[in-house]
């Protein structure tokens, strides 16, 4: 029974793809709900993050993200205002005001406790404020000298007595307040104004531009020569790049920073500019010319008998016909240098004019790491535009990762 | 200039700035760290072998080691056998394009954001406190007590060695995909007819068939992991012994007005770990290229 469900579903998927190829069938449902599990657990950590960018610091420091959509409940404590404000009406004396902010969402859930008379109908456990669920919203209290005091549930309150109030603080109370879901951009506004987040953001594209386009336009130069031109030690050479694919970064910062303070290239932008060309040749190089190479020979050849030079065949023949394998490098090299932190640690300093998005990150780790408002909406920003350049040029950025691995095998 | 003379100069100019780079910024750096790995901390007197000497008796060193090996063993296993499951799971699925490009996702994030990334899902609130971080709200809310996990000796390279499989896992599903697709139908549908099941199929006629892509992810992963320095300055900056040897390198390059010695001694230990995989690569290559 179960075998041929299997099979039924083996045969419905590949009516589906359009092809045979060999699938792992452990039954229909176990296939996706597996797959789905899977495709939760990746998500979740990045989705927590930007929920949690977009809300309330307050509540965010003290519930979790997934509750981002109830209605949290918290403990606080109001004041009434100061005597001196109080204004006599018809022989009465009143005091009223709001207990929460302008423009703030809360409402109360309810109140009592402090200078207000126990009601005495409930009771409180430990650790509880007492008196803090005696009164609704709304519900008017009588105190023993027979003032009055109403709170309702937008906040404001009424406070009215007989004889004139003498007292130096507000009187103080307790109250069970509502908060219902917010979502704000105000911890941008708050990185961008007191940690420059947006200063690095823009220093992060000043890194990335040229040290794209740079090794762009150096290694198509040397692919098409060791592909479709002969000299001396070609293939020699041609072993050295592939060598240096995976030469760690490590093996090159001493020197080179050594390099650098003696010709004054350190921290700045030239400096760093080069050094991602240098390290990304090696790889451009490489996946150029797998696709240079790949390209059909006659068509170079016809193009020589036609007199035309090395020079022309390149610039007018090669380069247009390799746009796929220049737009693969190209994100390569974008999603890298953008989320370089070695090099940028390295080779460039920490003032605010220099410092990159993933260094400035690493900072705010230590030197905020309690506050996660400032953290999530700084990761956030620092992710989102390879991101979504990873979501628009996918395809490209898939086929480099295919060429550039050699088939195995 | 004469003719002939041109062609001969031409090519040289085509590879003269690509050259010039890969000298000044890989080749000649490389083999000077080296040396300097010979040399006392301002790179003036030679010292022998005393940085190599002094690693072996320090138990940061040592301690980084052991933390490179067990990244180096778990990192890869974990992203492989994951991305098999989800090459071969998302096949099956009419939303397995939409599955694969969800979990490739993280390739595209710096590891510096990934790990804030984490560090919000393993945040650690005192017991009785709400717990924020995902993690220790599971963890809560199966009745178990919140731990702060980064913190936990040994337990914490796991920890941070999720992050590195969680980025790095999309990699090897692109890859198994394309593999997987690359298999002959009909040897696939000999095997069947021979009445072999799927478990078979899989392990005597696709395996051998992707063996090839398995250790180019494989070798791929082991670089990179070599490397990671990114996560651990981000998570714990080597405390709680979670250091690893570029990260460790990385410190010793400023560390008490920086020690060049010890630092290139930290960098070619790296280089000779990756050295292997860089003579397998050109051996592959040059089997490729004859086939050619």
């Amino acid at each position: 029974m179960t075998t041929k469900a299997q099979t039924m579903a083996g045969a419905a998927d590949k009516a589906a793809s359009g092809t045979s190829s060999f699938n792992l069938s452990l039954g229909w449902w176990i296939t996706r709900i597996s797959l789905a599990l899977i495709v939760i657990a990746w998500t979740i950590p990045t989705f927590g993050l930007f929920i949690s960018s977009l809300r309330d610091k307050d509540q965010l420091a003290i519930t979790g993200w997934w509750t981002a959509l109830q209605t949290s409940v918290g403990t606080e404590q109001g004041r009434t205002g100061e005597a001196d404000a109080q204004v006599e009406t018809n022989g009465q004396y009143v005091l009223t005001g709001s207990i929460f902010g302008e423009g703030s969402t809360k409402s109360i859930r309810t109140y009592g406790g402090g200078f207000l008379p126990s009601s005495g109908t409930v009771e409180y456990g430990q650790g509880e404020q007492p008196g803090i669920r005696d009164y609704a919203p709304g519900e008017l209290v009588t105190l023993e000298d027979g003032s009055t005091f109403v709170l309702e549930s937008n906040g404001t309150y009424t406070y009215t007595s007989p004889t004139p109030f003498d007292f130096d603080r507000g009187r103080r109370f307790f109250m069970e307040t509502q908060i219902p879901p917010t979502f704000t951009l105000a911890n941008y506004q708050e990185i961008f104004r007191a940690e420059s987040v947006d200063q690095s953001f823009i220093n992060t594209f000043t890194v990335v531009i040229p040290a794209t386009i740079i090794p762009i336009a150096i290694a198509a130069f040397a692919s098409y020569a060791f592909t479709w031109m002969e000299f001396p030690g070609r293939r020699f050479l041609f072993y050295i790049v592939v060598a240096l694919i995976v030469v760690p970064l490590q093996m090159a910062l001493i020197p080179l920073l050594r390099l650098y303070n003696t010709v004054g290239l350190s921290k700045g932008y030239p400096g760093i500019w080069l050094a991602h060309t240098g390290f990304g040749l090696p790889l451009a190089i490489y996946l150029l010319r797998n696709y240079i190479g790949s390209l059909p020979r006659e068509l170079i050849e016809s193009a020589k008998i036609d007199g035309a030079s090395h020079f022309q065949i390149f610039t007018r023949l090669v380069l247009p016909l390799s746009v796929p394998a220049l737009a693969s490098f190209a994100i390569f090299q974008f999603l890298w240098v953008w989320n370089d932190l070695l090099v940028a640690l390295v080779f460039l300093g920490k003032t605010p004019d220099q410092i990159v998005l993933t260094s400035k990150l690493r900072e705010l780790l230590g030197s905020r790491a309690d506050n996660w408002e400032i953290l999530t909406s700084s990761a956030f920003v620092s992710i989102i535009v390879p991101v979504l350049v990873f979501f628009a040029l996918q395809r490209y950025f898939v086929r480099g990762l295919l060429a550039g691995s050699v088939k195995g095998g | 200039m004469s003719r002939r003379f041109f062609a001969k100069l031409e090519p040289w100019l085509f590879l003269a700035p690509a050259l010039f780079l890969l000298v000044v910024y890989l080749i000649y750096p490389a083999i000077h760290t080296f040396i300097l790995s010979f040399f006392d901390k301002f790179g003036m007197h030679f010292v022998g072998l005393r940085n190599y000497t002094w690693a072996l008796h320090d138990p940061e060193f040592l301690q980084s080691i052991r933390n490179n090996l067990l990244w180096l063993i778990v990192a890869p296993l974990a992203s492989i056998v994951l991305g098999f499951v989800v090459a071969a799971l998302a096949d099956n699925v009419r939303w397995g394009t939409l599955a694969k490009s969800l979990i490739f996702m993280p390739m595209a994030i710096s590891f510096v954001g990934a790990s804030v990334i984490w560090k919000f899902v393993y945040d650690f609130r005192a017991e009785g406190q709400n717990q924020i971080g995902v993690l220790n709200a599971l963890v809560v809310a199966l009745g178990g007590e919140p731990r702060a996990w980064i913190t936990i000796p040994f337990w914490n390279n796991l920890f941070l060695i999720i992050i590195l499989v969680w980025m790095q896992t999309g990699f090897a599903v692109v890859m198994f995909s394309a593999a997987i697709r690359g298999v002959p139908d009909e040897l696939l549908e000999a095997a069947r007819i021979d009445g072999a099941n799927e478990v078979q199929v899989f392990i005597r006629v696709v395996l051998p068939q992707i063996w090839g892509t398995i250790l180019v992810v494989w070798t791929t992963f082991t670089v990179d992991v070599l490397k990671v320095f990114d996560i651990v300055i981000a998570m714990t900056n080597g405390q709680w012994d979670t250091n690893v040897l570029a990260n460790m390198m990385y410190n010793w390059m400023f560390r008490g007005g920086g020690d060049f010695g010890r630092g290139s001694m930290l960098a070619t230990v790296i280089m000779i770990a990756v050295l292997p995989i860089m003579l397998w690569n050109i051996r592959r290559f040059r089997a490729e290229e004859d086939y050619r």
